[in-house]
């Protein structure tokens, strides 16, 4: 990779990062990481790396980042400003500086371990896949459960829980009767709701009470 | 290196700062994408591919945490109608 190219991508990288970190908008937000992804995927290509950068394109890009917007989305958010401690804000602006610095520091004072790029001895998918399935072959196998565990406690995280603590305590003793489970989940939950209530809600319901 | 280095402070400047979760989520991604470079060029620099493998492990468990964590956000502002982390004190004793 040519210097000025990855000198662009640097500059357009950090201004990314400041722009997820400073703007206002929270989809401005996502903007900016999905530029900062971006360029650091390129740059991974750029490295030699070119399976993990297209993985990083796809996955992080293609795939997370829409997970975010359907959050953001899903929750309705305003563009809300900077709150907080004006104090806070010039310690961090500060100790980032200090951070940045010491970080810069210690990659370059790291010993050189070889002047001379070594070339990678096969080229990089099956390079990749030879080390995933020979020496890192459980690792790959616990990633597998890892996912399958997200996934499930992903659903059960964001799944409409039948009713809650706060809900019980403020309709009273004993909470929602079976019969009025039929009527709009909206109105009880205060206009917060952002999903209708599905047929299992309805059975984790009955068997609640 | 050193851009992998800035990046990483910038991502815990922003979980610092910003008092939005989701924001302060985008931040933890930014902050893992820099290591992941680092990882990159120091598997370049060594001629190994173990930073690569590393990476796509880092890249696999980054998308399970986003998915879980976006799943916590999401419970979150349904029981109390916020993003702000200064008002989600549930966990305060």
């Amino acid at each position: 990779m040519p210097l000025w190219l990855f000198l662009f991508l640097a500059a357009l990288a950090v201004i990314a990062a400041l722009g997820v970190i400073l703007q206002a908008n929270t989809v401005h937000c996502l903007l900016g990481l999905a530029i900062n992804l971006l360029t650091v995927g390129i740059m991974y290509i750029g490295l030699g790396a070119v399976t993990v950068g297209f993985l990083q394109i796809i996955i992080y890009v293609g795939a997370i980042l829409v997970l975010f917007l359907f959050v953001i989305w899903l929750l309705n958010l305003q563009a809300e400003g900077f709150t907080g401690y004006l104090g806070l804000k010039v310690l961090v602006a500060i100790g980032t500086a200090a951070f940045a610095a010491e970080l810069a520091l210690i990659f370059l004072s790291a010993p050189r371990i070889s002047k001379v790029v070594a070339p990678l001895s096969q080229d990089s998918i099956s390079g990749l896949g030879h080390a995933l399935f020979s020496d890192y072959l459980i690792a790959f196998e616990v990633t597998s459960a890892l996912l399958l565990a997200a996934i499930v406690g992903a659903i059960g995280l964001a799944r409409r829980v039948p009713l809650s603590v706060d809900e019980t305590a403020r309709s009273g003793v004993g909470g929602r009767r079976l019969g009025e489970t039929e009527q709009s989940p909206e109105q009880t939950a205060g206009g917060t709701s952002v999903r209708p209530r599905g047929i299992t809600g309805r059975e984790l319901d009955a068997t609640v009470n | 290196m050193v851009l992998s280095g800035l990046l990483f402070a910038l991502g815990t400047a922003g979980v610092l700062i910003r008092r939005n979760i989701i924001v302060m989520f985008m931040s933890i991604e930014l902050m893992l994408n820099a290591v992941n470079l680092a990882f990159i060029a120091m598997g370049r620099r060594i001629g190994s591919i173990d930073g690569q493998v590393i990476v796509f492990f880092v890249i696999t468990v980054a998308a399970a945490e986003a998915a879980v964590g976006l799943g916590i956000i999401i419970s979150l502002f349904r029981n109390r109608a916020t993003v702000n982390a200064d008002e989600l004190n549930v966990l305060r004793w």
